[in-house]
């Protein structure tokens, strides 16, 4: 049995945004800035799905720009931003949880002249609001907070956060990629002026993304060149992409109530199935997507329980350090001082409208073993405590 | 994804020797929970002091798992003095090899194992990392383990000893730190080719003959031949030495004429200065 429980990472095509993309890889090839009927033909569509990403969050066609993904988006809208502010104002805040799409470039900005500060969050995760609010000075320039964490799934306030920074004349910017889709999202209530999604995170191809720009938000384009896309990202559409991106947005608007709760419950079953049968594991975070379980497992390390789990076929990720390639552990479960006897052992299931009960029951059934068997030759269970803590590691 | 060998994935899933032992002779222990990696090594002797019994466990990803395994079967009936000459590199070349960024794990297997023949030697726990000479704070990263792996696996740079040490993984901070150690470490490092203090006071025309045929027999044929190439010594006259060449390619021009500077500069520096190389009569020289 495969069973794919990855999909924060990156999820399957719909096979209907497949279906809807096809023509464009075939009949319907011309460029939509063109004066004829090739060209027009297909702008129709590049405008129906600018129609479909704007009513998925209750905002208006003009306000889509197209993008080739989160990441472009984050940067777009940071970078973008800041740039065309007219104020002088020099100070960003951010959060210590951001993917690096965000982190990274605030980090950049940091080392090119802006003030920059990183809220922290407790050990659930949950954003520390009152240093949030402190940290909105005359100076701050842009708040740039995502909606909620990939690797945790937990959801943060961006509706009050938003109201508190508009309110200084700040412009906010929130990564939504993992949001879209799976929480209503509605720009009407929040007053966000810039907000990132990312198609393959909600059933469309990689590769292609929207930023949505509150009218009256400026912004600098960062890929200057053409006229598209309002002037505010250069390049012939990738039309296929966008295509399939306006019909994952629209499926997504259409099943997101009725799918989340069956998600919701096939997680929380997943949840509970782990916690019941696997000794020393623990739930990171609080307040979360539907979709996403991150859990940790004293003792013993992600990479070994990802190799052994795809042993059985089925596919996570972890934040330990070594399965990302890197020597730490995830900024993000450090961040909530997730201590280390667990933040190495986690593995984050993500779930997505495909995934059946039987799928559930069968990592249910494997977890226990593997925990077992890893613990089994771990040097840390029974007697060695002692052992464990007296290193000098500090990361 | 990790591109692990069959071999490695094998140790990993079904890894040999794993367990504990009553009353060892020798236990070591590197690592830790917070480093993400640890391994605990014990071992039994027999009484001819080759190592008859041996265990692991550990905590880590499946290259910690597997490289503990493959230590273990390689120091099983070895003596201590065996056993100690085992590199990282022995246990990466073991399981057919490690990525990059896994290297620490094959250098984790064989510090527990010198842990451990310490502890047997000295007959008391393996003494405690003296703050002084951790430089990466981070991972607990002590001097003398940065030197042992630069020298052992002629790293170059810091991110090399950061794959094979972590040291430098964590905040950065001990990166200048590093690099200074590497300096260190090359400068100490004997120059490849150890400097023979070229003769150079007058030559009898017999000791001239004597040195240019050793020069060629220790310096330049081995090099030579290992490409498949030869030289042969025709004749001396004076300073002019006449040589045959036999480049890889006997007929280019370029691989004679660069024969030939190599084997003049050779003869010039352990010899004399003023010698000049000529090529045989007879031999063609243009293709
Ligand atoms: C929260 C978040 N932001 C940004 C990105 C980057 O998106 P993309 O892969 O489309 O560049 C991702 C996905 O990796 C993400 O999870």
């Amino acid at each position: 049995m495969n069973v794919y429980l990855d999909n924060n990472a990156t999820t399957m095509v719909a096979p209907e945004v497949f279906a809807a993309m096809q023509p464009f890889f075939g009949e319907f090839y011309g460029n939509p800035s063109s004066m004829h009927r090739f060209g027009g033909q297909v702008g129709r569509h590049v405008d129906r799905a600018r129609q479909q990403v704007a009513d998925l969050l209750g905002a208006e066609p003009d306000e889509i720009i197209f993008t080739a993904g989160g990441s472009e988006g984050d940067n777009l809208a940071i970078k973008g931003a800041l740039e065309a502010m007219k104020s002088g104002r020099r100070h960003i805040i951010t959060t210590r949880v951001e993917h690096p799409a965000v982190r990274v470039t605030c980090r950049w900005l940091r080392d090119h002249g802006f003030r920059l500060t990183e809220i922290p969050v407790d050990r659930e995760g949950t954003l520390d609001m009152e240093r949030l609010e402190e940290a909105l000075t005359p100076d701050t320039a842009l708040v740039s907070v995502m909606w909620a964490n990939n690797e945790t799934g937990v959801v943060f306030p961006i509706e009050h956060i938003a109201r508190l920074a508009k309110a200084r004349g700040i412009v906010v910017h929130t990564d939504a990629v993992q949001a879209a889709g799976k929480l209503p999202i509605d720009l009407k209530q929040v007053p966000v002026d810039l907000l990132t999604i990312s198609g393959h995170k909600l059933h469309a191809p990689k590769g292609v993304g929207a930023l949505y720009v509150r009218r009256g938000t400026r912004i600098t384009p960062q890929i200057h060149g053409g006229h598209q896309e309002g002037g505010k990202r250069a390049g012939t559409e990738n039309v296929p992409g966008i295509v399939g991106l306006g019909r994952a947005a629209e499926l997504a608007a259409e099943t997101m109530a009725e799918e989340n709760d069956r998600v919701r419950a096939l997680r929380d079953r997943l949840e509970q199935g782990l916690l019941q049968n696997c000794a020393g594991a623990q739930v990171n975070g609080r307040n979360r997507l539907p979709n996403t379980l991150n859990i940790s497992f004293e003792f013993i390390e992600g990479e070994s329980i990802l190799l052994m789990l795809d042993e059985v076929g089925v596919a996570a990720s972890s934040g330990s350090a070594c399965s990302s390639g890197s020597l730490e552990p995830s900024h993000v479960l450090r961040a909530m001082g997730v201590p280390f006897t667990l933040a190495h052992g986690s593995v984050r299931f993500s779930l997505s409208r495909y995934n059946t009960e039987q799928e559930i029951d069968h990592v249910i059934e494997h977890m226990p073993g593997i925990v077992t068997r890893l613990r089994e030759i771990s040097p840390f269970v029974g007697g060695a405590a002692a052992w464990a803590g007296k290193s000098t590691c500090n990361v | 994804m990790w591109n692990y060998t069959d071999k490695l994935m094998d140790h990993f899933k079904n890894p040999r020797n794993v367990g504990v032992l009553e009353e060892p002779d020798g236990v070591g222990e590197v690592g830790s929970l917070a480093c993400g990696d640890a391994l605990r090594l014990m071992f039994k002797l027999d009484a001819e002091g080759r190592i008859a019994d041996v265990k692991f466990q550990t905590f880590g990803c499946a290259s910690a798992i597997a490289s503990s395994s493959a230590l273990t079967e390689m120091i099983k009936g070895k003596t201590l003095e065996e056993a100690q000459q085992i590199t990282n590199r022995d246990i990466a070349e073991f399981l057919g090899g490690l990525p990059d960024q896994k290297m620490h794990c094959s250098v984790m297997g064989r510090d527990a194992l010198l842990a451990a023949i310490d502890n047997y030697r000295k007959g008391t726990p393996p003494d405690e990392k003296v703050d002084s000479d951790i430089v990466c704070q981070c991972f607990g990263v002590t001097r003398l383990e940065i030197e042992r792996a630069i020298e052992e696996n002629n790293l170059e740079t810091v991110a090399e000893v950061t794959n094979y040490t972590k040291a430098g993984g964590g905040c950065g901070g001990c990166v200048d730190d590093i690099q200074a150690i590497l300096d260190e470490v090359k400068a100490a490092r004997p120059a490849p080719e150890p400097e023979k203090t070229p003769p150079r006071r007058r030559l009898t025309t017999l000791q001239k003959i004597k040195l240019i045929e050793e020069t060629i027999e220790r310096e330049i044929r081995p090099a030579l031949q290992k490409d498949g190439g030869d030289v042969e010594l025709i004749d001396i006259e004076g300073n002019r030495v006449v040589v045959s060449l036999r480049g890889t390619c006997s007929t280019c021009l370029v691989s004679q004429v660069t024969l030939k500077k190599l084997v003049e500069a050779k003869l010039r520096e352990f010899v004399s200065d003023e010698l000049r190389v000529e090529q045989a009569d007879g031999e063609e020289e243009v293709a």
